[in-house]
């Protein structure tokens, strides 16, 4: 590579990292204003979630927990992205998974951890992977809009585990929840006295294999190839609908595994609506991390911080706590238009023009007053 | 024991246009936008919109058709926005509908628990009631039928007027014409002197106020409140509806009252109590799969979607 | 206004259409200076343009079409459909040019189209006519057809703003030529005082060389063979009747044919894209009818597509990236274990710009920012270093420059000299007369004619391009 490309390389790596920094930025401000427009302080607002969120040991350990399975759901929904692929039930996706892990945790007694475990987490990706399956065969083989296949798939995921949680598998007394998994499913506590499990791991990993898969194997390259242009991949002899099935297929198991993860780390069982939301955090986390594995974990982190954050917000101030909500949307509708953020940082570069002009000027004028100072000093 | 005529007859008939009602006004508005070349999957929310500025108006001001006339405008407001980041921006199209959908969910559960308190429901306001059309009652035979069939609220009655409008506008007037053309192959309409953007901005604004008429029925319509995620989904399912229909305007109300009739089905047998609930609530959702499993080759869809840019 | 592709005619015409902005100079129309920012502005002027891609939408009628933006109306609202029907037929009839206002556009032939275009323009009140390059899709009896068009125009007293690259056209129907070269006009002269070895020379600054140097070889065996091959298009009519031939190799076999007679299906049933309904191929002896496009490949088929940017290259994918597109799951660019081994990748296309000379930055430039030309010889490198044994050149040289062109010819006719099958398909008679051995000729998805290159000109291929007979 020569200089300049890296030069140039780097710059519009800068760039879009910019850009996407800008964004966020610009949603809390438009969330500051709805703040202050329903009567609530932004700053006590801001402050209790970032003390929230990270203010002790136990903060950022909550704040990683909520992360957890967001990165699960946003590397799934990035997958089948590249594939030109919108799969929007990663909701569902990962509630399939979850009860499928909680049921093999729940199925079988005696079995040592290093294969029960592994078992489950299996299941849950199978879920998953079969939740994606369908919507995958019914695109490739029948043109079928995966973005309404996946959202009508994700409602029907949240009644059947619904079903199942309040009728064949409920556990006796009030609470919509099953049994609880045996010891030998449980993935292990990371960090004591937090929820912290090692799904945290097992995310980092699959981060790191999502992206190993994309950017250097074969496979990787078609489906990239498939997303970019799929006329010519066909063309030169890519298979598009095995690439769309896998990626779509991969994309569920990946979501089912961030169930999975939930239910055998966090809860020990499965619980109806354990999830608030998981799946829809996935999408604007992989839409603000750029698209890109690493950047995906760093959003993750993010909106971790937002929704652990949040719910202190929401005990202290009072804030509810769907303004994350508001900014994770913001921020989404800022991904979907990159260009907006050139536009507007055009426009402030305008503004910051004017502002250098104003400030040159008064800078020169304090030369003078201090000139006339020394003059009369002398 | 339960015997059919509890299941179908002219009730399940009068539910069944009651539920295709939000439907066809959703469907119209995905309609209009895509036959300008603009995908709407942002229907959802603009539906939540509309439900929730219909309420929230009504619940300030207590008139209902206020209600409606709010509701919609906010609807088109959304629109508005959409046709920012799609047309202005060339963004892609389906992220911005998913964020204008999860903007909804945020601002609708946000604004319910600053305004009643409460982030699930608001609180009951005026509905705009129920109308007979009278001298039905007197028909002979079926008169009693038809009388249940049509005392419905008024929304439902001036969803028939909007699909002849839509039909006319879209298939028999010049606004129309351009309107396809610009969806079709906008570069030459273009050249023929049509402004695509400013064609294309109408469209989505019109998308976002049918779409929030769709909403509004759902509440003052219906429920006389809002509820968090009243929409279920039919924004979606509208779009189904729309590609079942042909992208034409009687053809998506035909495609909404088969759904229609599905949820109404639905709703009996949830009644009925024959199901487990969440079984039955799953079903429009598997039908929309089938549908679109079944239907979607065969409907050609009136453009490619890529966002028109003069050099 | 003659030029080459490139010289700017086009632009030109646009600015003049309203379609794009000038930053510099003034025009003037009956006189007054004006500005024009919009096509709608152009049109008002009395200025229209018939593009060399039509701008008819699809799925409405031809009469649709022609009132578009100027829809005359009953009632103030609703489409008056009769009386825009007789309006067309009226104007169809003044200037004798045989359309029917009720045909859906998509069911239009080429020809047809393109009188829809003129209409359209002469609907909206046009005195000054502007056509793009009318003549590239139109079979020379058809060209003949058009001149007779334009002189009636003429003759109505309308001006007519006729761009063409092609000398002989230009010189027989028009009055003045202006010469446009690299966007700067050489001259105008008027064209009873000149000659086509001047016009060459203002427009391309040399003689413009009309033979292309190469060597005679024998064929050698058949390597490709096509038999009894038929297929339908997308709207399930057939477009490829009982087909068949064979090209054997150091051989160029062009294919002659106006567009949309079955070329593009041909294509696609070679490579696999689609699926014959019957008949057999075989790519050096076998069977290849039912193999995957992948497996053609594999076996030997190189393709440079029609449309570089839609079929031959993924324009976000690296310049490296593209280069092994169709051998990256193979060795040894792909390991046993299906990854990717970069560091083989890197050095076949560091080999590969240099060998073909592909102007990029760096191996990992994105293909979208290369030039057409270099954007082909990206194809052209990928595709002819593989050591195929037959190459499907389609339209190879179309949107390139001069010195691209060349190239593009000359690789091919090295391609030839070292054995491998051509079928060259293309619209530009003149570069198959160039490179051809052979020629054949289709026609609504016939082959018409197979004949060899000595012996045959461009009235011969013209008629037979239209499925006249032609004697020998």
């Amino acid at each position: 590579m020569t200089n300049e490309d890296s030069a140039h390389t780097i710059r519009s790596r800068i760039v879009a990292v910019v850009s996407q920094v800008i964004a966020v930025g610009i949603a809390f401000l438009v969330g500051a204003i709805v703040l202050l427009a329903t009567g609530h302080s932004p700053i006590a607002a801001y402050g209790a979630v970032l003390s929230g969120a990270f203010g002790d040991l136990y903060a950022v350990g909550q704040t990683l927990t909520q992360a957890t399975p967001i990165i699960f759901t946003a590397i799934a929904f990035l997958f089948s992205f590249k594939a030109g692929l919108f799969n929007i039930g990663g909701e569902g996706q990962l509630l399939i998974g979850g009860f499928l892990a909680a049921f093999v945790g729940i199925s079988f007694t005696g079995l040592p951890i290093y294969i029960h475990l592994p078992l489950a987490l299996l299941a849950g990706a199978a879920g998953g992977a079969l939740w994606g399956f369908i919507p995958a065969i019914l695109k490739a083989k029948l043109d079928a809009h995966e973005v309404i296949t996946t959202m009508m798939l994700s409602y029907v995921a949240l009644y059947v585990t619904s079903y199942m949680v309040n009728f064949p598998f409920k556990a006796p007394g009030w609470v919509a929840q099953t049994v609880p998994i045996a010891p030998s499913a449980e993935l292990p506590r990371v960090l004591h006295s937090t929820q912290l499990s090692g799904s945290i791991f097992l995310g980092l990993i699959v981060v790191a294999l999502a992206a190993y898969v994309l950017q250097r194997t074969t496979l990787g390259y078609e489906i990239r190839a498939i997303g970019l242009n799929s006329a010519a991949a066909r063309s030169n002899g890519i298979n598009i609908q095995r690439g769309m099935i896998l990626s779509l297929v991969i994309s569920g198991a990946i979501a089912g595994l961030g169930g999975a993860g939930e239910i055998l780390g966090v809860h020990h069982r499965y619980i109806d609506g354990f999830s608030p939301g998981y799946g829809w955090d996935g999408l604007a986390v992989a839409l603000i991390g750029g698209l890109n594995p690493f950047g995906t974990v760093l959003a993750a982190i993010l909106v971790g911080a937002l929704r652990s954050g949040g719910l202190v917000m929401n005990r202290v101030t009072g804030v509810p706590l769907d303004i994350v909500y508001i900014l994770q949307a913001l921020v989404v509708l800022f991904a979907a238009a990159p260009h907006a953020i050139r536009y507007l940082s055009n426009k402030g570069v305008a503004i910051t023009r004017v502002l250098e002009w104003l400030l040159a000027k008064m800078r020169a004028a304090l030369e003078r007053v201090k000139h006339i100072g020394r003059r009369s000093d002398a | 024991m339960v015997d059919i005529i509890d299941i179908v007859n002219v009730g399940l008939l009068a539910a069944a246009l009651r539920m295709a009602t939000p439907l066809v006004y959703a469907s119209l508005g995905g309609l209009f936008s895509e036959r300008a070349g603009v995908v709407n999957i942002g229907l959802e929310g603009m539906m939540s919109i509309g439900a929730f500025f219909g309420v929230l108006t009504t619940f300030y001001i207590s008139n209902p058709w206020l209600g409606v006339l709010v509701g919609v405008l906010a609807g088109g407001l959304i629109g508005l926005v959409h046709a920012i980041v799609t047309v202005k921006f060339a963004g892609n199209q389906v992220v911005s509908g998913t964020g204008i959908n999860l903007f909804a969910l945020g601002f609708t559960a946000y604004m319910s628990q600053t305004i009643w308190g409460s982030r699930g429901a608001s609180q009951s306001v005026q509905g705009l009631g129920t109308i007979t059309i009278p001298l039905l009652r007197d028909v002979p035979v079926i008169g009693n039928a038809l009388d249940t069939l049509f005392s419905q609220t008024p929304l439902v009655y001036i969803m028939f007027l909007v699909v002849v409008i839509s039909y006319i506008v879209l298939l028999k007037t010049p606004w129309g014409l351009r309107i396809r053309a610009v969806g079709e192959h906008p570069a030459a309409a273009d050249t023929a002197g049509i402004n695509v953007y400013r064609t294309k901005y109408l469209c989505l604004i019109l998308s976002g106020m049918l779409a929030g008429l769709g909403g509004v029925f759902l509440s003052l319509g219906q429920l006389n409140l809002f509820v968090l995620g009243m929409t279920g989904g039919r924004g979606f399912i509208a779009l189904a509806a729309m590609i079942l229909g042909g992208w034409k305007p009687f053809g998506a109300l035909g495609a909404s009252l088969f759904f229609g009739l599905a949820y109404a089905l639905q709703m009996r047998l949830q009644s009925i109590g024959l199901l487990p609930a969440q079984i039955v609530l799953a079903i429009p959702y598997i039908l929309t799969v089938v549908v679109l499993a079944g239907f979607v080759r065969k409907r050609v869809p009136p453009s490619d979607y890529k966002p028109y840019s003069k050099e | 206004m003659l030029g080459e592709n490139g010289a700017g005619k086009t632009v030109l015409m646009n600015i003049l259409y309203g379609m794009y902005r000038p930053d510099q100079g003034r025009i003037f129309v009956y006189g007054k200076e004006t500005k024009i920012d919009s096509s709608a502005a152009a049109i008002k002027l009395g200025i229209g343009m018939v593009h060399q891609h039509f701008m008819l939408v699809p799925s409405l009628t031809v009469a649709e079409n022609i009132v578009l933006g100027r829809e005359p109306t009953k009632h103030r609202c609703l489409l008056d459909v009769g009386r825009i029907e007789n309006h067309i037929k009226a104007l169809s009839d003044r200037y004798k040019l045989g359309v029917d206002p009720k045909t859906v556009a998509h069911d239009l032939p080429v020809g047809l189209q393109q009188r829809v275009e003129i209409l359209k323009a002469l609907f909206r009140g046009a005195e000054i006519l502007i056509l793009d390059e009318p003549t590239s899709v139109l079979t020379p009896q058809e060209v003949e057809s058009l001149f007779g068009a334009i002189r009636t125009l003429r003759q109505q007293g309308k001006s007519v703003i006729f761009i063409s690259h092609k000398l002989k056209e230009v010189c027989k129907i028009c009055d003045r030529i202006t010469v446009l070269k690299r966007g700067k006009v050489v001259g105008t002269v008027d064209s009873d005082k000149t000659n086509s070895d001047e016009l060459a020379e203002m427009m391309v600054g040399r003689e413009l060389v009309s033979a292309f140097e190469k060597e005679h070889l024998a064929p050698g065996e058949t390597v490709l063979q096509v038999e009894g091959l038929s297929a339908f298009n997308d709207r399930k009519m057939l477009a490829l009747k009982h087909v068949a031939f064979e090209v054997r190799g150091f051989e160029i076999l062009g294919l002659a044919g106006v567009e949309g007679n079955g070329q593009t299906e041909l294509v696609e049933v070679l490579t696999g894209l689609r699926k014959a309904k019957t008949g057999e191929i075989s790519l050096d002896g076998t069977l290849i009818t039912a193999a995957s496009p992948h497996d053609r490949i594999q076996k030997g088929l190189a393709n440079v597509p029609e449309d570089r940017q839609k079929d031959g290259l993924i324009l976000d994918f690296s310049v490296q990236e593209n280069l092994i597109l169709g051998q990256h799951d193979i060795s040894p660019f792909a390991t046993h274990w299906s990854t990717l081994n970069l560091r083989e990748i890197s050095d076949y296309a560091r080999d590969l710009i240099q060998e073909y000379s592909i102007k990029t930055q760096n191996r990992n430039t994105v293909a979208r920012y290369l030039s057409g030309g270099t954007q082909q010889r990206v194809v052209v490198a990928r595709e002819f270093s593989r050591k195929p044994k037959f190459i499907i050149a389609c339209q190879p040289t179309r949107g390139l420059d001069v010195g691209a062109t060349e190239y593009v010819r000359r690789k091919l006719v090295e391609m030839r000299d070292h054995g491998c099958a051509i079928l060259l398909i293309s619209a530009d008679l003149d570069e198959i007369l160039a490179l051809s051995d052979r020629i054949a000729v289709i026609y609504e998805g016939r082959i018409v004619a197979i004949r060899e290159r000595a012996g045959t000109n461009e009235l011969d291929l013209g008629l037979l391009m239209t499925g006249g007979k032609c004697d020998q």
